[in-house]
């Protein structure tokens, strides 16, 4: 094999992106805009993909793409320092180099949305894969019906996008409910798990997709209650989340049963993932 | 007895002459060899290099070297290592990079793998070889380390005439006769007075080194004799894997007691996953130098018995012996069919082998299909 072969078709290899923008969120979470090294634009993604994100000498990570699908000359990323290559990721100084390999698996279907509700539940740092969908419906405003937005955080400390948040729940058609677990003294809004806002919600489920990404019991209620406010299972997609070492179906580490995460999801339907979240250590 | 028109007959003491012509062709040949009480893998060059005389006793727990009373090249089962050391290997290097200002780039400068011929491929290794290809380059992406490994090889298969007690590959319909994409299939005969192997090929580079060997056409006695070795070693099969609907007796007997019972044996100590052939689980380690200007990516086997193979942020997601016991044979026998089409078990043997407490898959499926979907009692649920 010759050097430029490899380096064309193997998905194992990182590109070199830069650093454009890092921005604080929480005390913990950061988002990073990267732009590709040499310049190069192109690219695409579809709401819900994910990269490995290499940090030189340290390691790599999956993360969702958190960014605009429309704005392709970068890639954004909203990364929770958690653990050492978490922190050397949202470290980087502008300007520095992260490896980029992907995007790789499957994304929200959205194009199922088109003239119809879209209900969108995210939980903490689970908001983060889901606004590419929301730029899509707020850009694209006419190809689609109602956007639901509910989110759960444990704090209000813990919210992301505070400012798109609010900005969103002042376009039309557009309702964005957010509680936390613990509000504290000044909090004036809703607390309570994520899906006590169904109530709230204005749903009309049977023209309505669902998208939900947070910790899989947060999803595995969400749509057990989404199922009673009479949601059908397909019509509610989950983002799912094992380990993953390579993204590409090779290193075995996500497999969920039959599933591998990194190629058949993240991204699944609630009735194919609803038999396998009943099972522990699965 | 058209198929008869292929078969030759090589002498033991022209053996060698098949070593120099693969080895000519710039072949580096690989092939069984003694090496610390095992018959493993590695460079052979001349006939004295092959485990000659040597055979090995296996059971669950348990493998030795002995004396044969003949001179067999191939007298043996199979050993711990498989053709996977050199297609999949434990370890390799991913990439390297440099630090070059705020920047990095990627030096790809994986020297090409050397043109091999495996020598000594038995029929269950051969379907594992079939097993990795489609997982490594018969799906959506394909690993170019693999590929570039993989791509001409040259390979020489032997039939089995003799089983182990820990095989079953005439449950997972692989062996022991050898089917598919091998070069040249030998079957060795060895008896007073005489040694010697018949030979086919089975591609056109495996006939072009036939011709070369210009051996005389096996006689139908001959040929009768080499297929009543083979089947003297199916005879010799006692285990047994009953497959029957085995996807959805492991996929609804998720929660069955032997599960606990198993994990009661099991050490998680990984040796099943390192001596499978199909086994492709690995991880990453990131490695830098101390000026931090150099970077290397290498790729290691991994398993599915450590605690850390299903780490996400907060715990692993199989912290029990029981559920990653579960993982792997479930994986294993039902859902790799769903993922590849295929089982993921070529009933080798080296798991029941090289378990250090004797645990055998086969009896593990017995035991679940003796008494299926028995209780919901056990983990549901828990914390």
């Amino acid at each position: 094999m010759t050097m430029a072969t490899a380096a064309t078709t193997d998905p194992m290899l990182p590109q070199p992106y830069s650093v454009r923008q890092v921005v604080k969120e929480t005390a913990d979470t950061f988002t990073l805009t990267l732009e590709p090294s040499n310049g190069a634009g192109g690219n695409r993604f579809q709401p819900g993909q994910f990269s490995m994100l290499w940090v030189f000498g340290v390691g790599e990570l999956p993360i969702s793409i958190s960014g605009d699908p429309a704005e392709r000359d970068r890639l954004v990323y909203t990364v929770r320092s958690v653990g050492q290559a978490t922190h050397a990721l949202v470290s980087r100084e502008v300007g520095e180099a992260v490896g980029v390999r992907g995007p790789f698996g499957t994304g929200w279907p959205v194009e199922k949305t088109e003239g119809r509700d879209v209900l969108v539940v995210a939980g903490g740092i689970g908001l983060a894969p889901l606004r590419p969908v929301i730029y899509e419906v707020l850009h694209n405003r006419e190809k689609y019906g109602r956007l639901v937005v509910l989110y759960g955080a444990r704090s209000p400390r813990d919210l992301l996008y505070r400012k798109e948040l609010a900005a969103w729940a002042r376009q039309r058609e557009t309702q964005v409910l957010v509680t936390v677990d613990y509000g504290g003294l000044s909090w004036r809004g809703h607390v309570g798990v994520v899906t006590t806002l169904f109530k709230y919600a204005r749903l009309q489920p049977a023209r309505s997709l669902a998208f939900a990404c947070g910790p899989e019991i947060m999803m595995r209620f969400v749509a057990r209650d989404l199922e009673t406010h009479g949601f059908a299972q397909e019509n509610i997609y989950l983002s799912m989340e094992r380990n993953m070492k390579c993204g590409v179906g090779f290193c075995g580490h996500c497999q969920y049963g039959p599933h591998f995460i990194c190629k058949d999801g993240p991204i699944f339907a609630y009735d194919r993932m609803r038999p396998l979240l009943e099972k522990y250590e699965l | 007895m058209t198929e008869r028109v292929n078969q030759y007959v090589l002498e033991s003491r022209d053996f060698q002459q098949l070593l120099d012509a693969l080895i000519k062709r710039g072949y580096q040949v690989l092939g069984p060899a003694v090496r610390d009480g095992a018959i493993v893998y590695d460079v052979v060059e001349s006939l004295s290099d092959l485990p000659i005389g040597w055979t090995d006793e296996q059971e669950t727990g348990r493998y030795r070297l002995r004396r044969r009373n003949d001179e067999a090249l191939f007298g043996y089962v199979v050993g711990p290592q498989s053709w996977k050391k050199y297609l999949h290997p434990a370890e390799v290097r991913l990439l390297t990079a440099e630090r070059s200002g705020r920047t990095f780039r990627i030096l790809n400068n994986e020297p090409a793998p050397p043109r091999r011929a495996f020598l000594g491929v038995r029929a269950c290794e051969l379907a594992a070889i079939a097993v990795q290809d489609r997982v490594l380059e018969g799906d959506r992406y394909r690993d170019p380390i693999y590929a570039a490994r993989r791509e001409g090889i040259f390979i020489v298969a032997v039939n089995c005439t003799q089983a182990a007690p820990t095989c079953f590959c005439t449950s997972m319909g692989t062996g022991p006769r050898v089917r598919g994409a091998y070069d040249l299939a030998l079957t060795e005969l060895v008896g007073p007075g005489k040694h010697e192997f018949v030979i086919e090929a089975g591609s056109d580079a495996g006939a072009e080194v036939l011709a070369e060997l210009a051996p005389s056409a096996a006689s139908e006695a001959l040929c009768r004799e080499a297929e009543a070795a083979v089947e003297r070693a199916a005879s010799q099969i006692q285990r047994r894997l009953d497959t029957t609907g085995i996807r959805d007796l492991l996929y609804t007997n998720f929660d069955h007691l032997r599960w606990d019972n198993v994990a009661q044996r099991c050490l998680a100590c990984a040796n099943c996953t390192m001596v499978c052939p199909t086994c492709f689980c690995t991880t990453v380690e990131d490695v830098s130098d101390v000026t931090g200007t150099h970077a290397e990516r290498w790729r290691k086997w991994d398993s599915c018995f450590s605690q850390n193979f299903s780490y996400i942020h907060g715990g692993s997601v199989r912290s029990s012996a029981k559920s990653r016991y579960r993982q792997w044979m479930t994986h294993k026998l039902a859902s790799w069919i769903d993922q590849f089409g295929n089982s993921g078990c070529v009933g080798c043997g080296r798991c029941i082998t090289w378990c250090p407490v004797g645990i055998d898959i086969t009896e593990e499926v017995r035991a679940i299909r003796e008494s299926p979907a028995s209780s919901k009692e056990s983990s549901h649920g828990k914390p």
